[in-house]
C-alpha cells in the first residue's frame, strides 16, 4: 500500500487516487487547428518514464487533481504540487 | 537436434542422461547479423523461429539482457484463447491458436497445450446479452464460441459459488471449447530450442543500450556485449520497449503497470477448466501439478518495478474466495508480477516505428502469452519482407491518429 | 528408528492433558502442546508421506516452515484444512489426520513401485515425451497423480478474518537471542516496540539451544525484555508471521489466534529490524531423504521442547560446531551418539563417539535409517540427524529490496549494508550464535555493553557442498523429488541459470519454498558448473515467507461485503410493496413488483403504465450541482450541446464525451437559475462524470469560477409517467406548477423542497419529484395512495427499459459501445455547428469519425411474435457472413403487441427501409431496418 501526498488533504493511502495523465501536455486547441498525428500524440503518446515522472492525479476523495513527482522504480514518492493557478 | 521422444528418453536413461545436449546454443554475439531481434521472451524467440521457418533469415539474433523467458513469458497464467469480439482480434489470436494447436509436434517439444476450455462468467441479463454479442461475433468469424447456459457452467466448475449470499452468481457466459493453457516456459525453451537448430544466435545476458541509425535507417545497436551491426530491428521487450523506441526518439501509446499472479499449494484435480469470472475480474485454472493458478486485474500505479502490492493481492484472493467458497481451505504459496505494457485500446502495436528497418511487436498488455505464436510470426513477416502481413495491419501504431481503435472492452463491455 | 517420549524434557508438552488424533487411521497419543510432528516423532511413526514423483517414503525433516515432507489434510469436525504441516499444526484433540500423495496410505503406497521408473523419468521428462496423442489426452492421468492433499468440496471456511490496520514506530521481527536483545535496549531507551515471532512464545532458538544471560537463565532475560516492552507502550505478538515487505514500508502479518478467528495486519512500520534467525542445511548423500533423517536443530527442538526422542542410536553428521550442543544434549537423554565431524581439526567432543575427516555417503534402510555409511564404512544407526551448515532467513530484507553478498567467512549469503533500509541482526545478518545475536541486537538501541553471556563464539564451520561424483541419488528438493543428477542434466541442457533450473526441475518450488532447497540447488548447479556460488546467482524472494491461508488475505471482503451495492433510500418500502431486487449498475433496485414469472410482470407493468400511470424509483440517476459564475462555460465545454444558452427553469438533454470523442454518457441538465444547474448522469457513471467535470474546473475555468457538489445519495427522485399522470399528482395532494416539457421548478413540500422536473424518459407525460431523502416517505406515501386510486401501478426497471425502447431512447452502455459517438446517434447538429472547443470534439475529425461504414443507431422490425435475442448480429442478406452490427436491446412490446428491437448497424440510416440478417447461434432470421422510435413516432402522448 503506497501513500501518497495530496496538497490539500496529506497523506493518504494510494487506493484514495487514480492516475489521470503524465504532466506536461497541453491540451492542443483549437480542433480545427490541430492534426490527426497531434492529436493523437496527445491524446495517446506517452513517455513511461522508468525512473523520476511527474504526473497528474486525481485524489477521489476530495476530487482534486494535482502534480505528483515519483520515481517509478523505486516507487519513492519526491514531491507533489497543485495544478498551476490552483490554491492548496 | 537431438529429436525427443518416449523412445529417445528410453535410450539416454541407458547413459544415464548424460549425453543430452543444451538446448539451445550459448552463442556469443557476432558483429553483423542480417536482423536482431531484442527480447528473448516468447514473442522475441518465435520471431527468430519464423524468420528461419517461413523465410529462410538464419543470420538473426535474439539478445535478451537475462534470461530468456525471464519476463512476461515466465510470470503469466498460462491462459490459450482467442474469445474476441472484433474480426481483426478474433484473426489474430485464433491464429496464436492455431499455431499453438500444433506446436509440441513442431518443436518437437512438448508446450503441455491443454484445451480444458474457457468460460468468462456473467452474473446479471445484462452481461450475458453481451455474452451473447461476443459469442455470435466469435461464430461469425469462424471461431468455436457459443454461450453457456447456467447449468452447464456449474458442470464445468461445480465448485463455484451456489450459495444464497453470494455476491455474483454465475449465470453462464461465454464457452471456448479451444481455450486453455499451455506451460510458458516451454514455450520460450521449444521455440528457442528450435531456432537455435536452424542457426539463430540466442545472446543471453546482453543489455541493448543504444540503437544506431544512419540518414534514417536502422544501423546497429550497442550491447553490454559489443556493438553489433544490422539493418532489421525487431523490438519485443513489452514493458522496455517504450524505452528503446525513445533512444530513436520515437514515443508509443504505452503505460507500464505490473499485473500480479497468485499459485495455491498444489491439491488433487478440483477445477478443470480456466475461469474468468466479470463480477470479481478474478480469473483461476488449475495447474499439472494442482496449484491452482490465479489473475486478476492491474495494480492502480504505473510502475516499472516488478513487484506486486498488497491490495490488488487481497481484491484478487477475495474474489477468488466469493467465486470458489471452498478454496478458502488453501494457502497462497507463491506471488509475483510483471510490468505489462497496457495500452488505450488493450489491443497490440505491431509494425514499423521510428527509422527505417526497425519494427516492433508490444503492447500486449495482460494478454501477451497467447499471442506469442502470431506476434512471432507476423513480426518476422515485418522483418523479412518489410510489409504487413493482412493481419497485423490493423495493429499499426497508425490507428490511433486515424482514431480507428481495436478496443474489446469497449466493443464488447468486457476487458480481456 | 524407534521413537520415545523423554521423561522429564519438553517444554512446550502438558503432560497432565493427554490428546489424541488418527494419523492414517491409526490411534496417536499425545499431549497437550505437541505438534502432530512431535507426537508422531514421539510415538515412532516414521513414514509420514510419499514423495510427490517417485513416491519414496518420507520423514520428517524439519521443525517449522521448512518442512518439506510431513504434509497432511487434517479434518476436526466439520473442518477440513489440507496440506498443513506437521510441524506447525497444534495437536487438537479427535483429529483425522491423513497423509498425502498416498494410497491407500503413507506406510503401505500403491505407487511405490514408482521409484524403480526414476530412471525414465529424469528433470523435464514431460518436455520430451508426451507428444504422439495431443497432451490433453495424457493430462488426467498426470493430474491425478499430482498435486498433494485434496479440498473438501462441502467446507467453506467462514469469512471472518479481520483486516487490521496498524502503524508503528519499530517492529522487530524475530524474538530469538538477537530480537530479544533488541527490544531490550529499544524500550529501555524509551521506544514503542513491536515484537512480533511465529511461534507460540519468546525465545526462538533458545527453547532448544538454552544459554545464560546475564548470568540467568535466559528465560529472565526474556521475561525481563517482555515486561520492558510492554512497559514502555510497545506490543508482543506471537504466533505471527510477517509474510510480505511490501511498498512503502507496509509489511503483512497473519496472527493465529486460538480464541478466535486469525487476524490479517497491515503493518505500516517506521523502522524494521529483521531477526529472523537463520535455516539449517541439510547434507547430501545417497538416500538422504529416507525417514531418519533430519535436521540436527529439529532434532534438538524436538527432544527439548516435546521431550520426543527421535531414535537411540544416533548419527549426527556435521562440519560445524553447532552440532556439538545437539550430540551432547541427545547423549545426556540417554541416546547412542555418534559424531561425525568432515573436519580434519574439528574439535574434541567429550564423553561422545567421534569421527573427525569423516564424510557420510550414504544412508541405507528400505523405509527408515538402518545404518550409515561413513568412509567406507556401515555404521549402524537408527537416526541420522544432519547439519550442512546454516543460511540466514533474508526473506523480509530482500522482498524490501535489498541485495546480498557472498560470505566466505560464514559461508552464506549475507545482507549487503545500504541495499535496504531495514536492519537485519544476528543469525539473519549472518552473524550466527549467542553471543554474536545478543551483541548485534543489542547495538541497534542500546548503549554500553549489552547482555552477557558465557556461550562461545564465533562457532567454527567447514563449507558444505554436494559432490556430483559420489554414487547413487542425493536429494536437493524432497518435496518436488529433485536429485544432484536432475541438477548435473539441466546443465547439460543448458539450464543453468538459477531461474531456469528452478523452473526445469521445479527445485525450490515446493511448498517448503525452497527453504532446505534453495541453496542445495545454488551450491549444486555451482558444484555442477566449477562455479563459484557468487557466480552462479541468487533467486529472488517474494511474499509470502510462508504460505498463508487465502481466507487471510481475503478477511471479510465476500458476499455483501465484496463490491457492496448501494441500496436505496426506498428499500423497505419498495420491499412492502412487493418490489423484487436486482443489481443494476451497482445500485439494488426493483426490476419488477408482485409475485409470478417476472416477464410477465414486466409486461403487465409495462402496459399499466401506458394505458393508466406508473411510478418508478429513479433516485440512482446522478446529479451533480454545478454552481456558479463560470458554470454555463464550464458545462459548454464538458458538454456535446452547449448548455449556457439554456433558460433557467429549462431543462436540456445533452451528451459528455470521452476526449476520444465516444460518447461516455448522456442525461438531462437542469438550470434552476443564472449561475446553478443540475447534471444528471448514468447510475453508473456518476463518479466518472464528476471527475470530468472537476478536471475542467480546475484545468480551464478555474476553481473560484464554479463548484461541483454531488448530492446524488442525499436526494430521493420518483417518477410519475402515463396519461393519468396529473391526476396521480393531484390526488396525493401536491400542487403542480403549470410547466411545459423540459420545465423545472422547485416548490415547498411538507416543510422541505420539491424539486418537479417535467422530463420524459417514457415518452408520455412524466414528471421527476425529487425531495431530499428524509422526506422521501412521506412523498411515496401520497403517491402510493393516489396511484392506486387511480388505477396504475408502481413498475420495476424491467418494465421502464421495455417503455423506453419502445421510444427508442438509448441505455449508455447498452445500447451504445466504446465507439459510439453522437452521430451515430443521429445528433449531429453540435459536431457540425460548434466553433468552440469542447471535450472530445477533435475526435470526431478524425478518418475514422467521419468514416462512412460507422455502425448508426437503428430499430428493427421483425415478422411474427418471437424476440430476436439481444446479442443477434446483422448480417447482409447475401454475401458472405460478416457482422455488420448487433441488437443492443429487444423486448416484446406490450403496447404495440409484437417484438421491437434496437441495433447499431453499419451505415444504418440508409439500410432503413431494407432488410438485413439477423444470425444468433448459427440461425439466421430477416429482420426489417426501421427508424429507432417504434411507438407513438408523433410525440403526441408528452403533452398527453
Amino acid at each position: 500500500m503506497q501513500q501518497f501526498p495530496c496538497p490539500f488533504c496529506g497523506l493518504r493511502n494510494e487506493t484514495e487516487f487514480h492516475f489521470a495523465f503524465e504532466a506536461g501536455h497541453p491540451r492542443p486547441e483549437p480542433a480545427k487547428d490541430v492534426s490527426d498525428a497531434e492529436w493523437a500524440k496527445y491524446l495517446y503518446l506517452h513517455k513511461a518514464p522508468k525512473g523520476k515522472s511527474s504526473e497528474i492525479w486525481l485524489h477521489l476523495t476530495c476530487h482534486e487533481y494535482f502534480i505528483l513527482h515519483r520515481d517509478t522504480v523505486t516507487r519513492e514518492v519526491l514531491s507533489c504540487d497543485v495544478l498551476p493557478g490552483a490554491e492548496a | 537436434m537431438q529429436h525427443y521422444s518416449a523412445f529417445s528418453l528410453a535410450r539416454h536413461a541407458l547413459s544415464h542422461h548424460k549425453n543430452w545436449q543444451s538446448a539451445w546454443r550459448k552463442a556469443d554475439p557476432k558483429p553483423r547479423y542480417d536482423a536482431v531481434i531484442i527480447g528473448g521472451g516468447g514473442h522475441g524467440l518465435s520471431t527468430a523461429y519464423y524468420l528461419a521457418k517461413n523465410h529462410g533469415m538464419k543470420r538473426v539474433a535474439v539478445l535478451e539482457r537475462g534470461w530468456i523467458g525471464g519476463g512476461n513469458t515466465g510470470r503469466n497464467t498460462t491462459a490459450v484463447r482467442s474469445n474476441y469480439f472484433y474480426p481483426e482480434s478474433v484473426a489474430l489470436y485464433d491464429l496464436s491458436l492455431r499455431l499453438y494447436e500444433g506446436l509440441s509436434k513442431e518443436l518437437n517439444y512438448n508446450i503441455m497445450l491443454s484445451q480444458r476450455g474457457m468460460l468468462i462468467a456473467a452474473h446479471t441479463p445484462i452481461q450475458m446479452e453481451i455474452c451473447n454479442r461476443i459469442a455470435n461475433a466469435m461464430q461469425l468469424n469462424g471461431v468455436d464460441g457459443r454461450l453457456m447456459t447456467a447449468a452447464e457452467a456449474e458442470e464445468k466448475a461445480p465448485l463455484v459459488n451456489k450459495s444464497k449470499g453470494a455476491r455474483y452468481k454465475c449465470m453462464g457466459g461465454i464457452w471456448q471449447d479451444r481455450a486453455g493453457t499451455a506451460r510458458h516456459d516451454a514455450v520460450a525453451w521449444g521455440y528457442a530450442r528450435a531456432a537455435s537448430a536452424m542457426g539463430i544466435d540466442i545472446i543471453e545476458n546482453c543489455e541493448v543500450t543504444e540503437v544506431f541509425t544512419s540518414s534514417g535507417a536502422v544501423a546497429g545497436v550497442e550491447t553490454t556485449r559489443g556493438k553489433i551491426q544490422t539493418e532489421r530491428l525487431g523490438v519485443a521487450a513489452a514493458g522496455a520497449t517504450p524505452g528503446l523506441v525513445q533512444m530513436v526518439g520515437g514515443d508509443l501509446p504505452i503505460h507500464n503497470y505490473d499485473l500480479q499472479a497468485f499459485v495455491s499449494e498444489p491439491v488433487k484435480p478440483c477445477l478443470d477448466t480456466v475461469l474468468l469470472y466479470l463480477g470479481t475480474g478474478t480469473y483461476v485454472s488449475q495447474s499439472d501439478k494442482g496449484e491452482l493458478v490465479i489473475g486478476g486485474g492491474l495494480d492502480r500505479v504505473p510502475t516499472h518495478g516488478q513487484k506486486g502490492n498488497l491490495p490488488t493481492q487481497e481484491t484478487v484472493i477475495s474474489g477468488l474466495l466469493e467465486m470458489f467458497p471452498a478454496f478458502a481451505q488453501l494457502k497462497l504459496l507463491r506471488q509475483w508480477a510483471g510490468v505489462v505494457d497496457v495500452v488505450p485500446d488493450s489491443s497490440p502495436v505491431i509494425g514499423p516505428v521510428g527509422p527505417e528497418g526497425m519494427f516492433v511487436n508490444c503492447g500486449w498488455g495482460t494478454g501477451g502469452f497467447k499471442a506469442i505464436p502470431a506476434g512471432g510470426y507476423l513480426l518476422a513477416h515485418l522483418l523479412a519482407t518489410g510489409e504487413h502481413h493482412d493481419i497485423s495491419r490493423p495493429f499499426d501504431l497508425n490507428r490511433f491518429a486515424q482514431g480507428r481503435l481495436i478496443d474489446e472492452a469497449a466493443g464488447s463491455g468486457i476487458a480481456h | 528408528m524407534s521413537g520415545s517420549r523423554h521423561a522429564e524434557l519438553g517444554r512446550f508438552i502438558d503432560r497432565s492433558q493427554p490428546r489424541s488424533f488418527t494419523f492414517d487411521g491409526q490411534r496417536i497419543a499425545g499431549f497437550a502442546g505437541d505438534t502432530l510432528a512431535s507426537a508422531l516423532l514421539a510415538n515412532g511413526v516414521h513414514i509420514l508421506g510419499r514423495s510427490f514423483k517417485y513416491h519414496r517414503p518420507r520423514g520428517l525433516w524439519g521443525m517449522g516452515a521448512d518442512e518439506p515432507n510431513a504434509i497432511f489434510d487434517v479434518r476436526l469436525g466439520q473442518e477440513h484444512r489440507p496440506n498443513q504441516r506437521a510441524t506447525t499444526t497444534l495437536l487438537e484433540d479427535a483429529m483425522v489426520v491423513t497423509s498425502v500423495n498416498a494410497n491407500p496410505n503413507a506406510a503401505k503406497d500403491r505407487f511405490r513401485l514408482m521409484d524403480r521408473l526414476h530412471r525414465f523419468l529424469p528433470a523435464g521428462f514431460y518436455y520430451k515425451t508426451f507428444m504422439a496423442l495431443d497432451w490433453i489426452r495424457y493430462e488426467p492421468m498426470i493430474r491425478r497423480m499430482a498435486g498433494l492433499g485434496r479440498v473438501d468440496p462441502g467446507y467453506a471456511p467462514p469469512a471472518d478474518v479481520p483486516h487490521l490496520v496498524a502503524v508503528c514506530d519499530l517492529l522487530i521481527v524475530g524474538a530469538g537471542p538477537s530480537g530479544l536483545a533488541a527490544a531490550h535496549a529499544a524500550a529501555q531507551s524509551g521506544r514503542a516496540v513491536w515484537l512480533v515471532d511465529d511461534a507460540a512464545q519468546l525465545g526462538g532458538s533458545l527453547h532448544r539451544r538454552g544459554g545464560q544471560i546475564d548470568g540467568a537463565d535466559w528465560t529472565a532475560f526474556a521475561d525481563a525484555t517482555r515486561y520492558a516492552v510492554l512497559n514502555a507502550g510497545g506490543r508482543i505478538l506471537c504466533n505471527t508471521t510477517v509474510w510480505g515487505a511490501f511498498d512503502h514500508n507496509v509489511f503483512s502479518a497473519w496472527v493465529r489466534r486460538l480464541d478466535g478467528p486469525d487476524q490479517h495486519m497491515r503493518i505500516r512500520a517506521a523502522e524494521v529490524v529483521v531477526a529472523t534467525g537463520a535455516i539449517e542445511r541439510p547434507l547430501w548423500f545417497a538416500n538422504n531423504d529416507l525417514p531418519g533423517v533430519m535436521s540436527c536443530e529439529a532434532a534438538l527442538e524436538f527432544l527439548q521442547c516435546y521431550g520426543a526422542l527421535p531414535g537411540q542410536r544416533i548419527l549426527i553428521a556435521t562440519a560445524n560446531d553447532a552440532s556439538y550442543t545437539v550430540a551432547s544434549a541427545l547423549a545426556k537423554a540417554g541416546a547412542e551418539v555418534t559424531l561425525v565431524d568432515q573436519r580434519h581439526d574439528a574439535p574434541d567432543a567429550d564423553d561422545i563417539t567421534q569421527i573427525k575427516s569423516g564424510i557420510l555417503t550414504a544412508a541405507k534402510g528400505k523405509t527408515h535409517v538402518q545404518s550409515a555409511v561413513v568412509n567406507g564404512q556401515d555404521i549402524p544407526c537408527d537416526a541420522i540427524f544432519c547439519s550442512g551448515g546454516y543460511t540466514p532467513t533474508v526473506h523480509l530484507w530482500c522482498q524490501s529490496g535489498g541485495k546480498l553478498d557472498w560470505d566466505a567467512d560464514q559461508d552464506a549469503l549475507v545482507p549487503r549494508p545500504g541495499t535496504s533500509s531495514l536492519k537485519p541482526i544476528g543469525a539473519a545478518a549472518g552473524q550466527f550464535g549467542l553471543k554474536a545475536a545478543l551483541a548485534t541486537g543489542h547495538a541497534l538501541f542500546g548503549n554500553g555493553n549489552g547482555p552477557e553471556t558465557d556461550a562461545v563464539t564465533p562457532r567454527a564451520q567447514a563449507p558444505v557442498r554436494p559432490d556430483p561424483n559420489l554414487p547413487g541419488r542425493q536429494w536437493i528438493d524432497m518435496q518436488n523429488d529433485v536429485t544432484l543428477k536432475d541438477v548435473g542434466l539441466a546443465a547439460r541442457e543448458g539450464f543453468t541459470s538459477v531461474e531456469h533450473l528452478k523452473r526445469y526441475t521445479t527445485l525450490g518450488m515446493a511448498t517448503d519454498q525452497g527453504r532446505t532447497s534453495n541453496f542445495a540447488g545454488l551450491a549444486a548447479m555451482a558444484a555442477v558448473t566449477g562455479r563459484t556460488i557468487p557466480e552462479t546467482g541468487t533467486t529472488t524472494y517474494r511474499p509470502p515467507f510462508e504460505p498463508v491461508p487465502l481466507s487471510v488475505i481475503a478477511g471479510r471482503r465476500r458476499g455483501d461485503l465484496f463490491n457492496p451495492l448501494k441500496r436505496l433510500s426506498l428499500e423497505a418500502a419498495h420491499c412492502d410493496m412487493g418490489a423484487r431486487f436486482r443489481e443494476y449498475g451497482g445500485w439494488l433496485r426493483p426490476a419488477v413488483y408482485g409475485v409470478g414469472a417476472e416477464a410477465d410482470l414486466a409486461q403487465k407493468e409495462a402496459k399499466i403504465a401506458r394505458d393508466i400511470a406508473g411510478i418508478f424509483d429513479a433516485s440512482p440517476l446522478g446529479k451533480l450541482e454545478v454552481i456558479g459564475t463560470g458554470a454555463g462555460k464550464l458545462l459548454d465545454f464538458t458538454g456535446y450541446m452547449r448548455m449556457s444558452t439554456l433558460k433557467p427553469g429549462r431543462a436540456r438533454y445533452g451528451f459528455m464525451l470521452a476526449e476520444s470523442g465516444i460518447v461516455y454518457d448522456d442525461g438531462v441538465v437542469l438550470r434552476l437559475d443564472e449561475n446553478r444547474f443540475i447534471v444528471s448522469a448514468s447510475s453508473s457513471h456518476v463518479d466518472g462524470v464528476r471527475a470530468r467535470l472537476e478536471d475542467a474546473r480546475q484545468d480551464r475555468i478555474g476553481h473560484r469560477h464554479v463548484y461541483i457538489h454531488d448530492v446524488t445519495q442525499g436526494l430521493v427522485t420518483l417518477t410519475v409517467t402515463g396519461p393519468k399522470t396529473l391526476d396521480v399528482i393531484a390526488g396525493a395532494g401536491i400542487d403542480l406548477p403549470d410547466l411545459p416539457h423540459m420545465g423545472v421548478v422547485e416548490t415547498p413540500l411538507d416543510g422541505h423542497f420539491l424539486r418537479v422536473a417535467r422530463i420524459s424518459f417514457t415518452g408520455d407525460r412524466s414528471y421527476e419529484l425529487t425531495v431530499p431523502g428524509r422526506n422521501a416517505e412521506g412523498l411515496r406515501a401520497r403517491l402510493d395512495a393516489s396511484l392506486k386510486n387511480a388505477g396504475g401501478k408502481w413498475i420495476g426497471l424491467e418494465a421502464v427499459m421495455i417503455l423506453r425502447a419502445e421510444k427508442g431512447f438509448i441505455l449508455i452502455g447498452k445500447d451504445t459501445d466504446g465507439n459510439t459517438m453522437p452521430h451515430d446517434l443521429g445528433w449531429v447538429g453540435p459536431m457540425n455547428k460548434r466553433d468552440d472547443e469542447y471535450l472530445g470534439k477533435r475526435a470526431l475529425f478524425t478518418p475514422e469519425g467521419q468514416s462512412e461504414t460507422r455502425r448508426q443507431w437503428v430499430g428493427l422490425r421483425v415478422t411474427g411474435d418471437a424476440v430476436p435475442e439481444t446479442g443477434s448480429h446483422l448480417i447482409p442478406t447475401d454475401g458472405p457472413r460478416r457482422s455488420l452490427g448487433f441488437i443492443t436491446s429487444s423486448y416484446f412490446s406490450p403496447n404495440l403487441g409484437r417484438p421491437i428491437a434496437l441495433a447499431l448497424l453499419e451505415n444504418g440510416r440508409a439500410l432503413v427501409g431494407t432488410t438485413v440478417g439477423c444470425f444468433n447461434d448459427g440461425s439466421v432470421r430477416n429482420v426489417e431496418v426501421v427508424d429507432a422510435c417504434a411507438f407513438d413516432p408523433d410525440w403526441s402522448r408528452l403533452n398527453g
